[in-house]
Protein backbone atom coordinates (compact mmCIF):
# COMPACT_ATOMS: atom_id res chain seq x y z
CA UNK A 1 0.00 0.00 0.00
CA UNK A 2 1.83 3.38 -0.78
CA UNK A 3 1.93 6.16 1.58
CA UNK A 4 -0.74 8.31 -0.37
CA UNK A 5 -3.30 6.01 -0.27
CA UNK A 6 -2.41 4.73 3.31
CA UNK A 7 -3.31 8.36 4.01
CA UNK A 8 -6.70 8.18 1.94
CA UNK A 9 -7.80 5.40 4.01
CA UNK A 10 -6.85 7.05 7.23
CA UNK A 11 -8.69 10.36 6.38
CA UNK A 12 -11.65 7.90 5.21
CA UNK A 13 -11.72 5.94 8.51
CA UNK A 14 -11.36 9.01 10.53
CA UNK A 15 -14.39 10.11 8.55
CA UNK A 16 -16.15 7.03 8.84
CA UNK A 17 -15.61 7.27 12.65
CA UNK A 18 -16.64 10.79 12.39
CA UNK A 19 -19.77 10.33 11.04
CA UNK A 20 -20.72 7.19 13.45
CA UNK A 21 -19.86 9.36 16.66
CA UNK A 22 -22.08 12.25 14.87
CA UNK A 23 -24.74 9.55 14.19
CA UNK A 24 -24.48 8.11 18.28
CA UNK A 25 -24.15 11.84 19.10
CA UNK A 26 -27.81 12.50 17.52
CA UNK A 27 -29.02 8.92 19.08
CA UNK A 28 -27.87 10.34 22.27
CA UNK A 29 -29.39 13.68 22.24
CA UNK A 30 -32.76 11.83 20.99
CA UNK A 31 -32.11 9.69 23.80
CA UNK A 32 -32.11 12.78 26.18
CA UNK A 33 -34.88 14.49 24.46
CA UNK A 34 -37.19 11.76 25.21
CA UNK A 35 -35.54 11.35 28.91
CA UNK A 36 -36.80 15.32 29.31
CA UNK A 37 -40.33 14.56 27.56
CA UNK A 38 -40.99 11.48 30.38
CA UNK A 39 -41.60 14.45 32.64
CA UNK A 40 -45.12 15.35 30.83
CA UNK A 41 -45.93 12.10 31.47
CA UNK A 42 -45.22 11.94 35.06
CA UNK A 43 -47.14 15.46 35.65
CA UNK A 44 -50.44 14.06 33.89
CA UNK A 45 -50.23 10.74 35.90
CA UNK A 46 -50.02 13.25 39.21
CA UNK A 47 -52.46 15.33 38.01
CA UNK A 48 -54.60 12.84 37.56
CA UNK A 49 -54.10 10.93 40.65
CA UNK A 50 -54.92 13.97 42.82
CA UNK A 51 -57.39 15.96 40.97
CA UNK A 52 -61.30 14.45 41.29
CA UNK A 53 -62.02 14.00 37.58
CA UNK A 54 -64.41 16.61 37.97
CA UNK A 55 -62.71 18.97 39.94
CA UNK A 56 -63.36 22.54 38.89
CA UNK A 57 -60.64 25.49 37.87
CA UNK A 58 -61.54 28.36 40.11
CA UNK A 59 -64.04 30.34 38.98
CA UNK A 60 -64.18 34.31 39.96
CA UNK A 61 -66.43 37.54 40.41
CA UNK A 62 -68.05 39.73 37.03
CA UNK A 63 -66.18 42.70 38.67
CA UNK A 64 -62.67 40.67 38.25
CA UNK A 65 -63.17 40.54 34.65
CA UNK A 66 -59.97 41.36 32.67
CA UNK A 67 -60.91 45.15 30.55
CA UNK A 68 -57.78 43.99 28.63
CA UNK A 69 -58.08 40.02 27.66
CA UNK A 70 -55.19 39.93 25.45
CA UNK A 71 -56.02 38.46 22.30
CA UNK A 72 -53.34 36.03 21.29
CA UNK A 73 -51.99 33.69 18.29
CA UNK A 74 -54.43 33.90 15.50
CA UNK A 75 -56.45 36.94 15.97
CA UNK A 76 -57.73 37.27 12.13
CA UNK A 77 -57.99 34.39 10.41
CA UNK A 78 -57.30 34.73 6.57
CA UNK A 79 -58.47 31.79 4.67
CA UNK A 80 -61.31 32.27 2.33
CA UNK A 81 -63.88 29.68 3.70
CA UNK A 82 -63.47 31.67 7.19
CA UNK A 83 -63.70 34.90 5.46
CA UNK A 84 -66.88 33.99 3.89
CA UNK A 85 -68.98 32.78 6.32
CA UNK A 86 -67.80 35.82 8.63
CA UNK A 87 -68.50 37.85 6.05
CA UNK A 88 -72.36 36.53 6.74
CA UNK A 89 -71.94 36.96 10.31
CA UNK A 90 -71.51 33.01 10.60
CA UNK A 91 -75.54 32.61 9.66
CA UNK A 92 -74.07 29.76 7.23
CA UNK A 93 -71.76 28.25 9.87
CA UNK A 94 -71.99 24.93 10.75
CA UNK A 95 -69.94 23.24 13.46
CA UNK A 96 -69.67 19.51 12.28
CA UNK A 97 -69.19 16.83 14.87
CA UNK A 98 -67.71 13.56 13.15
CA UNK A 99 -65.39 10.85 13.07
CA UNK A 100 -66.17 7.80 15.84
CA UNK A 101 -69.67 9.01 17.02
CA UNK A 102 -72.60 6.71 16.43
CA UNK A 103 -74.54 9.75 14.53
CA UNK A 104 -72.99 12.27 13.25
CA UNK A 105 -74.29 16.02 13.73
CA UNK A 106 -74.06 19.46 12.28
CA UNK A 107 -74.95 22.08 14.04
CA UNK A 108 -75.71 25.98 12.96
CA UNK A 109 -74.72 28.14 15.74
CA UNK A 110 -78.63 28.66 16.57
CA UNK A 111 -79.12 25.30 17.29
CA UNK A 112 -75.83 25.13 19.57
CA UNK A 113 -77.13 27.87 21.56
CA UNK A 114 -80.79 25.89 22.69
CA UNK A 115 -78.46 22.61 23.73
CA UNK A 116 -77.35 22.76 27.56
CA UNK A 117 -75.13 25.16 28.35
CA UNK A 118 -73.02 26.77 31.12
CA UNK A 119 -71.65 30.14 31.72
CA UNK A 120 -67.85 30.32 33.77
CA UNK A 121 -65.84 33.36 34.63
CA UNK A 122 -62.43 31.84 34.38
CA UNK A 123 -58.62 32.99 34.78
CA UNK A 124 -57.06 32.09 31.03
CA UNK A 125 -53.19 31.29 31.60
CA UNK A 126 -50.95 31.67 28.61
CA UNK A 127 -47.97 29.19 27.97
CA UNK A 128 -46.02 32.39 28.14
CA UNK A 129 -46.72 33.57 31.68
CA UNK A 130 -49.97 35.81 31.88
CA UNK A 131 -53.54 35.35 32.79
CA UNK A 132 -56.82 37.34 31.97
CA UNK A 133 -59.94 36.63 33.43
CA UNK A 134 -62.66 35.90 31.34
CA UNK A 135 -66.94 35.13 31.55
CA UNK A 136 -67.44 32.51 28.79
CA UNK A 137 -71.08 31.18 27.95
CA UNK A 138 -71.22 28.27 25.42
CA UNK A 139 -72.73 24.57 24.75
CA UNK A 140 -71.07 21.94 26.92
CA UNK A 141 -69.40 19.84 25.02
CA UNK A 142 -70.24 16.52 27.19
CA UNK A 143 -73.79 17.13 25.89
CA UNK A 144 -73.12 17.09 22.54
CA UNK A 145 -70.69 14.20 22.63
CA UNK A 146 -73.36 11.99 24.37
CA UNK A 147 -76.00 13.75 21.47
CA UNK A 148 -73.41 12.03 18.90
CA UNK A 149 -72.83 9.05 20.84
CA UNK A 150 -69.43 8.27 20.91
CA UNK A 151 -68.35 4.48 19.75
CA UNK A 152 -66.14 2.75 22.48
CA UNK A 153 -63.32 3.02 20.52
CA UNK A 154 -62.99 6.65 20.53
CA UNK A 155 -60.60 8.49 22.57
CA UNK A 156 -59.63 11.63 22.15
CA UNK A 157 -61.74 14.20 20.48
CA UNK A 158 -59.84 16.50 18.05
CA UNK A 159 -60.83 20.23 17.04
CA UNK A 160 -60.09 21.09 13.09
CA UNK A 161 -59.60 25.18 12.91
CA UNK A 162 -59.99 27.49 10.25
CA UNK A 163 -57.13 29.30 11.23
CA UNK A 164 -53.16 29.35 10.04
CA UNK A 165 -50.45 30.96 11.87
CA UNK A 166 -49.15 32.03 8.67
CA UNK A 167 -52.14 33.51 7.41
CA UNK A 168 -52.15 31.83 4.02
CA UNK A 169 -54.57 29.11 2.30
CA UNK A 170 -51.55 26.11 2.57
CA UNK A 171 -50.51 26.99 5.98
CA UNK A 172 -50.78 23.90 8.45
CA UNK A 173 -54.74 24.91 9.95
CA UNK A 174 -54.58 25.74 13.61
CA UNK A 175 -55.70 22.11 15.45
CA UNK A 176 -55.97 20.78 19.11
CA UNK A 177 -57.30 17.41 21.13
CA UNK A 178 -58.35 16.71 24.55
CA UNK A 179 -58.90 13.15 26.00
CA UNK A 180 -62.63 12.01 27.52
CA UNK A 181 -61.79 13.06 31.12
CA UNK A 182 -61.05 17.09 29.96
CA UNK A 183 -64.17 16.45 27.02
CA UNK A 184 -66.76 15.29 29.58
CA UNK A 185 -65.59 17.63 32.57
CA UNK A 186 -68.29 20.27 33.62
CA UNK A 187 -66.34 23.05 32.60
CA UNK A 188 -65.11 22.03 28.91
CA UNK A 189 -67.66 23.83 26.89
CA UNK A 190 -67.55 25.12 23.20
CA UNK A 191 -67.95 29.10 24.06
CA UNK A 192 -69.96 31.48 21.74
CA UNK A 193 -69.89 34.59 23.89
CA UNK A 194 -67.75 36.07 25.54
CA UNK A 195 -68.45 38.72 28.85
CA UNK A 196 -71.51 38.50 27.96
CA UNK A 197 -71.73 39.68 24.22
CA UNK A 198 -70.87 37.57 20.95
CA UNK A 199 -67.50 36.01 20.82
CA UNK A 200 -65.67 38.41 18.81
CA UNK A 201 -63.10 37.27 15.73
CA UNK A 202 -59.88 37.91 17.76
CA UNK A 203 -61.23 35.43 20.78
CA UNK A 204 -62.19 32.88 18.33
CA UNK A 205 -65.40 33.72 16.76
CA UNK A 206 -67.53 31.68 16.24
CA UNK A 207 -66.90 28.99 18.90
CA UNK A 208 -63.94 28.36 20.43
CA UNK A 209 -63.02 25.57 23.19
CA UNK A 210 -62.58 26.16 27.53
CA UNK A 211 -60.48 23.35 28.80
CA UNK A 212 -60.12 25.41 32.40
CA UNK A 213 -57.60 23.09 33.46
CA UNK A 214 -55.12 23.33 30.90
CA UNK A 215 -53.05 26.47 29.44
CA UNK A 216 -54.37 28.78 26.77
CA UNK A 217 -53.02 27.06 23.79
CA UNK A 218 -55.53 24.30 24.40
CA UNK A 219 -58.36 26.47 23.90
CA UNK A 220 -58.81 25.99 19.99
CA UNK A 221 -60.42 29.17 18.31
CA UNK A 222 -62.39 29.27 15.55
CA UNK A 223 -63.24 25.68 15.58
CA UNK A 224 -64.48 23.95 11.94
CA UNK A 225 -65.66 20.61 12.85
CA UNK A 226 -64.78 18.34 15.88
CA UNK A 227 -63.71 14.47 15.37
CA UNK A 228 -63.49 11.88 17.78
CA UNK A 229 -60.57 9.26 17.24
CA UNK A 230 -58.96 6.83 18.66
CA UNK A 231 -54.95 8.49 18.14
CA UNK A 232 -54.03 11.61 16.42
CA UNK A 233 -51.12 9.65 15.38
CA UNK A 234 -52.03 10.25 11.43
CA UNK A 235 -53.33 13.77 11.96
CA UNK A 236 -50.77 16.49 10.92
CA UNK A 237 -47.32 16.44 13.03
CA UNK A 238 -49.12 12.88 15.09
CA UNK A 239 -48.61 14.86 18.61
CA UNK A 240 -52.11 16.23 18.79
CA UNK A 241 -51.82 19.71 18.44
CA UNK A 242 -50.36 22.43 16.14
CA UNK A 243 -47.92 23.46 19.28
CA UNK A 244 -47.55 19.70 20.41
CA UNK A 245 -45.92 19.28 16.94
CA UNK A 246 -43.99 22.27 17.45
CA UNK A 247 -42.07 21.14 21.01
CA UNK A 248 -45.29 21.68 23.61
CA UNK A 249 -46.02 19.60 25.58
CA UNK A 250 -49.57 17.86 24.62
CA UNK A 251 -50.68 17.74 28.23
CA UNK A 252 -50.76 21.65 29.33
CA UNK A 253 -51.46 20.97 32.88
CA UNK A 254 -48.74 23.55 34.34
CA UNK B 1 14.44 -6.29 60.55
CA UNK B 2 15.41 -9.77 61.08
CA UNK B 3 13.47 -10.72 63.17
CA UNK B 4 10.28 -9.79 62.16
CA UNK B 5 7.48 -11.72 63.62
CA UNK B 6 3.62 -11.18 63.28
CA UNK B 7 4.07 -10.62 67.31
CA UNK B 8 5.15 -7.37 66.76
CA UNK B 9 2.10 -5.94 65.33
CA UNK B 10 -0.06 -4.54 68.26
CA UNK B 11 -3.19 -6.84 67.93
CA UNK B 12 -5.14 -3.16 67.81
CA UNK B 13 -4.16 -1.52 64.60
CA UNK B 14 -3.72 2.38 65.34
CA UNK B 15 -5.01 2.95 61.43
CA UNK B 16 -8.87 2.41 61.33
CA UNK B 17 -10.22 0.62 58.82
CA UNK B 18 -11.03 2.14 55.63
CA UNK B 19 -14.96 2.34 56.18
CA UNK B 20 -14.77 3.94 59.55
CA UNK B 21 -15.75 7.55 59.95
CA UNK B 22 -13.89 8.46 63.11
CA UNK B 23 -11.06 11.49 62.98
CA UNK B 24 -7.68 10.79 61.30
CA UNK B 25 -4.76 12.08 62.55
CA UNK B 26 -2.84 13.97 60.05
CA UNK B 27 0.72 15.39 60.24
CA UNK B 28 0.94 19.11 61.64
CA UNK B 29 -1.47 18.70 64.17
CA UNK B 30 -4.21 18.25 61.59
CA UNK B 31 -6.96 16.32 61.82
CA UNK B 32 -9.56 14.73 58.88
CA UNK B 33 -12.80 14.74 60.07
CA UNK B 34 -15.55 13.20 58.53
CA UNK B 35 -18.39 15.38 57.65
CA UNK B 36 -20.85 14.76 54.70
CA UNK B 37 -22.42 11.05 54.90
CA UNK B 38 -23.04 9.94 50.89
CA UNK B 39 -26.87 10.65 51.28
CA UNK B 40 -25.69 14.21 51.73
CA UNK B 41 -23.18 14.11 49.16
CA UNK B 42 -25.43 12.79 46.55
CA UNK B 43 -28.38 14.92 47.01
CA UNK B 44 -26.08 18.31 47.11
CA UNK B 45 -25.29 17.52 43.86
CA UNK B 46 -27.94 16.36 42.41
CA UNK B 47 -29.98 19.35 43.46
CA UNK B 48 -27.21 21.82 42.38
CA UNK B 49 -27.52 20.53 39.31
CA UNK B 50 -31.37 20.79 39.56
CA UNK B 51 -31.52 24.31 40.68
CA UNK B 52 -28.80 25.53 38.00
CA UNK B 53 -30.60 24.18 34.99
CA UNK B 54 -33.90 25.33 37.11
CA UNK B 55 -32.77 28.65 36.62
CA UNK B 56 -31.26 29.11 33.65
CA UNK B 57 -34.12 27.27 32.04
CA UNK B 58 -36.25 29.54 33.76
CA UNK B 59 -34.86 32.52 32.61
CA UNK B 60 -36.02 31.19 29.32
CA UNK B 61 -39.43 30.93 30.31
CA UNK B 62 -39.26 34.20 31.84
CA UNK B 63 -38.61 36.02 28.51
CA UNK B 64 -41.48 34.37 27.03
CA UNK B 65 -43.18 37.34 28.73
CA UNK B 66 -40.54 39.50 30.77
CA UNK B 67 -43.20 41.58 32.74
CA UNK B 68 -44.48 40.55 36.55
CA UNK B 69 -47.95 41.65 37.85
CA UNK B 70 -49.28 41.49 40.96
CA UNK B 71 -52.37 39.62 41.50
CA UNK B 72 -55.04 37.61 39.67
CA UNK B 73 -54.36 38.53 36.57
CA UNK B 74 -51.95 40.49 34.74
CA UNK B 75 -52.51 44.34 33.99
CA UNK B 76 -50.63 44.59 30.66
CA UNK B 77 -50.15 48.38 30.57
CA UNK B 78 -48.76 48.38 34.31
CA UNK B 79 -46.75 45.20 35.24
CA UNK B 80 -44.65 45.85 38.30
CA UNK B 81 -41.68 44.73 37.50
CA UNK B 82 -40.22 44.91 33.46
CA UNK B 83 -37.35 42.40 33.47
CA UNK B 84 -34.91 43.18 30.99
CA UNK B 85 -33.26 40.37 28.14
CA UNK B 86 -30.76 37.59 29.83
CA UNK B 87 -27.30 36.91 27.33
CA UNK B 88 -28.09 33.56 25.60
CA UNK B 89 -25.48 32.09 27.05
CA UNK B 90 -27.51 32.77 30.46
CA UNK B 91 -30.32 30.23 29.28
CA UNK B 92 -31.23 26.53 28.77
CA UNK B 93 -31.31 25.76 25.85
CA UNK B 94 -29.02 28.70 24.12
CA UNK B 95 -31.25 30.99 22.79
CA UNK B 96 -35.14 31.97 23.43
CA UNK B 97 -36.80 28.52 23.29
CA UNK B 98 -40.01 28.64 25.57
CA UNK B 99 -41.06 25.15 24.36
CA UNK B 100 -37.70 23.63 24.64
CA UNK B 101 -36.90 25.31 27.84
CA UNK B 102 -40.27 24.09 29.74
CA UNK B 103 -38.88 20.64 29.31
CA UNK B 104 -35.75 21.37 30.67
CA UNK B 105 -37.87 22.84 33.21
CA UNK B 106 -40.36 20.90 34.15
CA UNK B 107 -37.92 17.38 34.25
CA UNK B 108 -35.65 18.81 36.35
CA UNK B 109 -38.16 20.08 38.64
CA UNK B 110 -39.28 16.94 39.50
CA UNK B 111 -35.58 15.73 40.17
CA UNK B 112 -35.22 18.82 42.69
CA UNK B 113 -38.56 17.45 44.18
CA UNK B 114 -37.89 14.15 44.51
CA UNK B 115 -34.61 14.48 45.71
CA UNK B 116 -35.73 17.34 48.16
CA UNK B 117 -38.08 15.04 49.40
CA UNK B 118 -35.66 11.99 50.02
CA UNK B 119 -32.96 14.72 51.83
CA UNK B 120 -35.57 16.08 54.13
CA UNK B 121 -36.90 12.66 54.88
CA UNK B 122 -33.31 11.76 55.49
CA UNK B 123 -32.58 14.81 57.24
CA UNK B 124 -35.33 14.75 59.88
CA UNK B 125 -35.40 10.42 60.20
CA UNK B 126 -31.42 10.66 61.24
CA UNK B 127 -31.77 13.95 63.69
CA UNK B 128 -29.30 15.19 61.65
CA UNK B 129 -31.20 18.39 60.45
CA UNK B 130 -32.02 19.20 64.19
CA UNK B 131 -28.17 18.40 64.81
CA UNK B 132 -26.18 20.43 62.35
CA UNK B 133 -28.54 23.05 60.79
CA UNK B 134 -31.50 23.48 63.47
CA UNK B 135 -29.53 26.58 65.81
CA UNK B 136 -28.96 26.26 69.21
CA UNK B 137 -29.75 29.24 72.19
CA UNK B 138 -26.60 29.04 72.92
CA UNK B 139 -26.04 30.26 68.53
CA UNK B 140 -28.59 32.39 68.59
CA UNK B 141 -26.86 34.32 71.31
CA UNK B 142 -23.74 34.49 69.50
CA UNK B 143 -25.72 35.93 65.90
CA UNK B 144 -24.10 39.40 66.37
CA UNK B 145 -20.73 38.60 67.08
CA UNK B 146 -20.50 36.02 63.91
CA UNK B 147 -22.06 38.79 62.04
CA UNK B 148 -19.12 40.76 62.96
CA UNK B 149 -16.67 37.62 62.26
CA UNK B 150 -18.68 37.71 58.83
CA UNK B 151 -18.17 40.77 57.95
CA UNK B 152 -14.11 40.77 58.53
CA UNK B 153 -14.54 37.91 56.38
CA UNK B 154 -13.09 35.91 59.28
CA UNK B 155 -14.02 32.14 59.50
CA UNK B 156 -12.90 29.68 61.78
CA UNK B 157 -10.49 26.18 60.42
CA UNK B 158 -9.59 24.99 63.55
CA UNK B 159 -12.25 22.88 65.56
CA UNK B 160 -14.86 25.21 65.74
CA UNK B 161 -15.00 24.51 62.53
CA UNK B 162 -16.50 21.35 62.66
CA UNK B 163 -19.85 22.75 63.66
CA UNK B 164 -21.41 25.29 61.20
CA UNK B 165 -21.75 28.84 62.61
CA UNK B 166 -25.08 30.50 63.40
CA UNK B 167 -25.52 32.32 60.14
CA UNK B 168 -24.28 29.08 58.38
CA UNK B 169 -27.53 27.61 60.38
CA UNK B 170 -29.93 29.85 59.38
CA UNK B 171 -29.28 30.59 56.05
CA UNK B 172 -29.32 26.74 55.43
CA UNK B 173 -32.50 26.03 57.39
CA UNK B 174 -34.03 28.77 55.68
CA UNK B 175 -33.06 27.77 52.20
CA UNK B 176 -34.65 23.79 52.32
CA UNK B 177 -37.56 25.12 55.02
CA UNK B 178 -38.57 28.23 53.42
CA UNK B 179 -36.38 29.05 49.81
CA UNK B 180 -36.66 26.06 47.95
CA UNK B 181 -40.51 24.96 49.15
CA UNK B 182 -41.27 28.38 47.58
CA UNK B 183 -40.50 27.60 44.70
CA UNK B 184 -42.47 24.63 44.49
CA UNK B 185 -45.42 26.12 46.09
CA UNK B 186 -45.34 29.36 43.97
CA UNK B 187 -44.16 26.98 40.83
CA UNK B 188 -47.07 24.67 41.69
CA UNK B 189 -50.04 28.12 42.00
CA UNK B 190 -49.24 28.54 38.18
CA UNK B 191 -50.29 25.54 37.01
CA UNK B 192 -53.78 25.36 35.83
CA UNK B 193 -54.14 22.05 36.74
CA UNK B 194 -53.23 21.80 39.72
CA UNK B 195 -55.45 24.96 40.47
CA UNK B 196 -58.52 22.89 40.01
CA UNK B 197 -57.45 21.20 43.74
CA UNK B 198 -59.23 24.08 45.42
CA UNK B 199 -58.29 27.66 45.13
CA UNK B 200 -56.37 27.53 49.23
CA UNK B 201 -52.57 28.04 47.33
CA UNK B 202 -53.83 30.12 45.13
CA UNK B 203 -55.40 31.99 47.34
CA UNK B 204 -52.65 31.84 49.78
CA UNK B 205 -50.29 33.36 46.93
CA UNK B 206 -53.05 35.94 46.23
CA UNK B 207 -53.58 34.28 42.62
CA UNK B 208 -51.50 33.46 39.87
CA UNK B 209 -49.83 36.76 38.63
CA UNK B 210 -48.51 36.59 42.04
CA UNK B 211 -47.17 33.51 42.25
CA UNK B 212 -45.00 33.87 39.00
CA UNK B 213 -44.22 37.01 40.52
CA UNK B 214 -43.29 35.45 44.07
CA UNK B 215 -41.52 32.24 42.07
CA UNK B 216 -39.29 35.00 40.29
CA UNK B 217 -38.79 36.51 43.69
CA UNK B 218 -37.56 33.40 45.29
CA UNK B 219 -35.39 32.35 42.42
CA UNK B 220 -33.17 35.72 43.08
CA UNK B 221 -32.93 34.49 46.49
CA UNK B 222 -31.47 30.99 45.28
CA UNK B 223 -29.29 32.93 42.79
CA UNK B 224 -28.15 35.54 45.63
CA UNK B 225 -27.67 32.41 47.96
CA UNK B 226 -25.37 30.28 44.49
CA UNK B 227 -23.38 33.23 44.52
CA UNK B 228 -22.68 33.85 48.12
CA UNK B 229 -22.04 29.91 49.25
CA UNK B 230 -19.54 29.92 45.93
CA UNK B 231 -17.84 32.83 46.92
CA UNK B 232 -17.23 31.38 50.49
CA UNK B 233 -16.70 28.38 49.59
CA UNK B 234 -13.91 29.56 47.31
CA UNK B 235 -12.81 31.70 50.37
CA UNK B 236 -12.28 29.03 53.34
CA UNK B 237 -10.55 26.43 50.86
CA UNK B 238 -12.01 25.53 47.66
CA UNK B 239 -10.24 22.23 47.62
CA UNK B 240 -11.52 21.58 51.46
CA UNK B 241 -14.80 22.28 50.96
CA UNK B 242 -14.50 20.23 47.45
CA UNK B 243 -13.14 17.21 48.87
CA UNK B 244 -15.14 17.30 51.88
CA UNK B 245 -18.41 17.74 49.74
CA UNK B 246 -16.98 14.64 47.20
CA UNK B 247 -15.45 12.46 49.60
CA UNK B 248 -16.93 13.15 53.04
CA UNK B 249 -13.81 14.30 54.68
CA UNK B 250 -12.54 17.57 56.16
CA UNK B 251 -9.26 18.82 56.74
CA UNK B 252 -9.10 20.71 60.75
CA UNK B 253 -6.57 22.83 61.10
CA UNK B 254 -4.94 22.78 64.68
CA UNK B 255 -6.17 25.32 66.96
CA UNK B 256 -3.49 28.42 67.47
CA UNK B 257 -3.66 29.25 70.67
CA UNK B 258 -2.25 25.97 72.39
CA UNK B 259 -4.56 24.56 75.55
CA UNK B 260 -1.79 25.11 78.50
CA UNK B 261 -3.21 22.54 80.61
Amino acid sequence: MSGLSRRSWLARALATAGVMALSACERGSQLGTRLLVSAESLTKAAQRLILPRDALAPEYEASQISRDFKPNGSIDPAAADYLALRANDFADYRLEIGGLVERPLSLSLAELRIRPSRTQITKHDCVEGWTAIGQWSGAKLSALLDEAGLKPEAKYIVFHCFDALTQTEDGPRYYESIDLIDARHPQTILAYDMNGEVLGVPHGAPLRLRVERQLGYKHAKYIRRIEAVESFDHIEGGKGGYWPDRGYEWYAGI
Amino acid sequence: MTDQTVDDVPAEAPVPAPTSHEDRPLPGGRTDTFRHPVWVRVGHWVNATAVIILLMSGANILLAHPHLYWGLKSTFAEPRLDIPTFPDWLLIPQGRNLAEARRWHFFFAWLFVINGLVWLAFSFITRRFQRRLWPTGQDLKGFWPSVKEHARLHFPKDDEARAYNVIQKLTYAAMVLVVLPMMLITGLSMSPGFNAIGGVLLELMGGRQSARTLHFLSASLILLFLLVHVGLVIWTGLFNNMRAMITGWFVIEPSKEEDPS
